[in-house]
């Protein structure tokens, strides 16, 4: 059976990856892309922890992390899509109308 | 119903009527207003006098009755305990009995002034001070009526507040009055501090068995003593407190006659001698209450000698004669200074009241010289007067005759500089002799010195001239209490102030006729005053100009002045140059100030990261995430990471 570490492991290696996504990328489609991604990254570490565990409490979470994350898809691919409309651009850097 | 198991009948009645007058009376009538104000007065007299009655059918012994507790904490007590002796007797018959004449009057002289109301309702709520200051069975109680009695005194100073002089008056007596008030607390502070009671009976029976302290000693007694005493000399007008009285003739008349000639300036004679226990082991106190009142004496009537205002005159001879009282009390002789201290009421509101009378005939005119021959024109109110300035002069066998004659001889007779005390007592009776009938010249008699044809001198009504006639009356009749001593007999009056302020067993070979001998010698020294005023003010006089010691009198030795340069202008300059600019502007509003502009500046440096970057929003977030999980995580990590340094 392979270790639960390696699990872990590659769910920091993905939970990483998503963070330096979400701060570095212009993109607004990619931002949420990486959120989803770091979602995901913990979904694996509660599902490794469920297995070494036996226990499912592990796997109730990542069914309500699932349903979070597709409500957010939801409502985050809306608000996407009517900055696009408005601003006729997916760059991050021109949503600053609270800027001083 | 007996009136002494509700003695607290007797003051309420004025407070009521003070309450109704001054709540509600704002657009009554004028007769209304007296009405009630005269009513509550009137029927409180009444009430006193039935007092009184059932006080003699009793057998004249102390009543005392405790209302109800007002504070207690830890062994502290101070209630509304009232009580009634002889003392009270005689304190209590003078502030209602002169009170309720002056209330008569003042429904005459005040007719056609602004405020009707608001007068009567201030001079009620002053009646029931008074009342609560005089029937009071602890000092803390006593206390309510000296502060109330000198609030009255400022409400009523500055009855005229539209005019800049007198309000400024009125917080003239309001401040310098505090100054007192600091010592009497000082002292109250003490007396319970060494007895753990501050009631007079009790107190005054601790203290009555403690050895004497000697001259020159200054144990807690005699510090108590004088820290009480200054409460008087600020209450009582004595050097060095005295300023304010003079000033206080601001006020209405009527209120000069009431307050500041015949009740309220006594309270500080009547506290010493309500404390004639504490006073009595504290000679070193006693001997400076002589000495400032003979000072006070002879120092007012010098100022008195050349005033030109009426009021002042009267004014000054006030704070003289109460001069007289503290020496009375400061020489062991506390129920001459009583004496003295109810004579004085008498003759001295009449003398307020007349000249009050003498200012309403010339439409408001109160330097005498502009006035001159009116005996003749206002008769009711000359009698008067002249009858209260042979009071007050000393004259057989009107009143002050006996009670300043009681004054000087114990003087006389005092182991402590006692033949000093009296010279400068006599010396200062010439003076009272020469300014009263200097007084009576300038304003009755010689040519008037008026506008005849704009002034129409008219008599005052009836309801001003019933008053004076009674305490003309009661200026002549006053003293003969005491009118069986001169014959051998006994004083009266001293003899039934005894049982509280207890007799003194003078063992002087030959008393009584040394006591006729100084009489004759008063009577010569009024004499004296009084030829020295015909020879000077009997013919036609004009106001000379006023040069060398006149002027210095005049001016009133510039004590004001003095005082303005020592304290008021060093406060001024303090307060404005220290208190204002430093503490206020730099240290109070530096403050305020500082932790707005700080704000300020720490919100200019924070407000650089709302960048409207986007990014650098996910960057604060992430740092914030970071953080936060460390805090929650960090007792669970910290062992390990310790464990691990390990």
């Amino acid at each position: 059976m392979i270790p639960t570490s390696y699990y872990l492991l590659l769910s920091a290696i993905l939970f990483g990856l998503g963070t330096v996504a979400f701060v570095f990328k212009r993109n607004i489609i990619t931002i949420f892309m990486s959120i989803e991604l770091m979602l995901n990254a913990v979904n694996l570490a509660f599902v490794a922890f469920s297995q070494s565990l036996g226990k499912p409490d592990g796997e109730v979470f990542v069914l309500f992390v699932i349903i979070v994350a597709a409500a957010e898809a939801a409502v985050g691919l809306g608000i996407i899509i009517l900055t696009a409309r408005n601003r006729r651009s997916l760059n991050v850097e021109n949503v600053n109308l609270l800027k001083l | 119903m007996p009136i002494l198991e509700h003695l607290w009948i007797i003051p309420l009645l004025p407070l009521l009527g003070s309450a109704i007058n001054g709540l509600l009376g704002w657009n009554w009538p004028n007769k209304l207003v007296h009405s009630v104000a005269l009513g509550a007065t009137g029927l409180s007299f009444l009430c006193a006098l039935e007092a009184v009655r059932e006080f003699f059918a009793n057998g004249q012994q102390l009543f005392r009755k405790e209302f109800f507790t007002w504070i207690t904490a830890g062994n502290f007590r101070a209630g509304f305990d009232l009580q009634f002796d002889q003392l009270t007797v005689v304190m209590v018959l003078v502030v209602t009995g002169v009170g309720f004449l002056i209330h008569i009057y003042s429904t005459g002289y005040m007719a056609h002034e602004e405020g009707y109301f608001r007068f009567f309702s201030y001079l009620n709520l002053f009646m029931f001070f008074m009342l609560i200051l005089v029937l009071a069975a602890n000092y803390v109680l006593l206390f309510v009526g000296w502060e109330g009695v000198g609030l009255c005194s400022y409400l009523l100073i500055g009855f005229y507040f539209l005019r800049k002089s007198a309000s400024d008056a009125g917080k003239k007596a309001f401040i310098v009055n505090r100054i007192g008030d600091f010592g009497f607390m000082l002292g109250m502070f003490l007396l319970f501090r060494t007895f753990h009671t501050l009631d007079f009976t009790a107190l005054f029976a601790q203290a009555g068995p403690l050895p004497s302290e000697t001259m020159g000693q200054f144990g807690v007694l005699t510090v108590a003593c004088i820290l009480l005493f200054v409460g008087a000399t600020g209450k009582s007008a004595q050097l060095p407190l005295y300023v304010w009285l003079p000033d206080a003739m601001e006020g209405p008349t009527p209120v000069s006659a009431l307050i500041h000639a015949a009740t309220m300036v006594t309270a500080g004679v009547y506290v010493v001698a309500r404390s004639h226990v504490l006073f009595l082991h504290a000679p070193t106190a006693l001997y400076i209450v002589a000495i400032i009142g003979c000072a006070t004496a002879f120092f007012a009537a010098t100022i008195g000698l050349v005033q030109s205002d009426i009021k002042k005159v009267l004014a000054y001879s006030t704070v003289s004669q109460l001069g007289y009282m503290f020496l009375g009390c400061g020489v062991g002789a506390f129920s001459a200074g009583i004496f003295h201290l109810m004579t004085h009421a008498f003759f001295k509101a009449l003398l307020f009241l007349s000249a009050g009378s003498v200012i309403h005939a010339l439409g408001g005119q109160q330097d005498m010289w502009k006035m001159g021959g009116l005996a003749s024109k206002i008769k009711v109110t000359f009698w008067c007067m002249l009858f209260a300035t042979i009071a007050i002069a000393g004259f057989f066998p009107f009143a002050a005759f006996f009670s300043k004659d009681a004054i000087l001889f114990a003087a006389f007779n005092s182991e402590t500089s006692g033949k000093a005390l009296y010279a400068v007592g006599l010396l200062a009776a010439i003076l009272t002799s020469f300014y009263m009938f200097r007084l009576i010249w300038l304003t009755f008699f010689g040519k008037p010195r008026y506008d005849e044809h704009k002034v129409h001198v008219h008599e005052s009504p009836l309801n001003m001239t019933v008053p004076l006639m009674v305490l003309a009356f009661l200026s002549l009749t006053g003293g003969w209490f005491a009118l069986p001593a001169l014959f051998g007999g006994k004083d009266y009056f001293s003899e039934f102030l005894s049982p509280v302020l207890g007799g003194e067993a003078l063992t002087i070979p030959n008393a009584h006729e040394l006591e006729l001998k100084l009489s004759v010698v008063a009577m010569l020294a009024a004499a004296v005053g009084l030829v020295i005023a015909w020879r000077m003010y009997a013919k036609d006089v004009k106001e000379g100009k006023s040069e060398g010691l006149h002027k210095l009198l005049y001016n009133k030795y510039y004590v004001d002045e003095l005082y303005n340069a020592v304290i008021v202008a060093p406060l001024m300059w303090i307060s404005r140059n220290l208190l204002w600019k430093v503490v206020d502007v730099g240290v109070i509003d530096g403050t305020v100030n500082g932790i707005a502009s700080g704000t300020t500046a720490i919100g200019d440096k924070v407000r650089h990261t709302q960048s409207g970057n986007t990014r650098s929003y996910a960057v604060w977030v992430l740092i914030g995430a970071v953080v936060v999980f460390s805090i929650i995580f960090w007792p669970l990590l910290h062992p390990a990471l310790v464990g691990g340094m390990r």
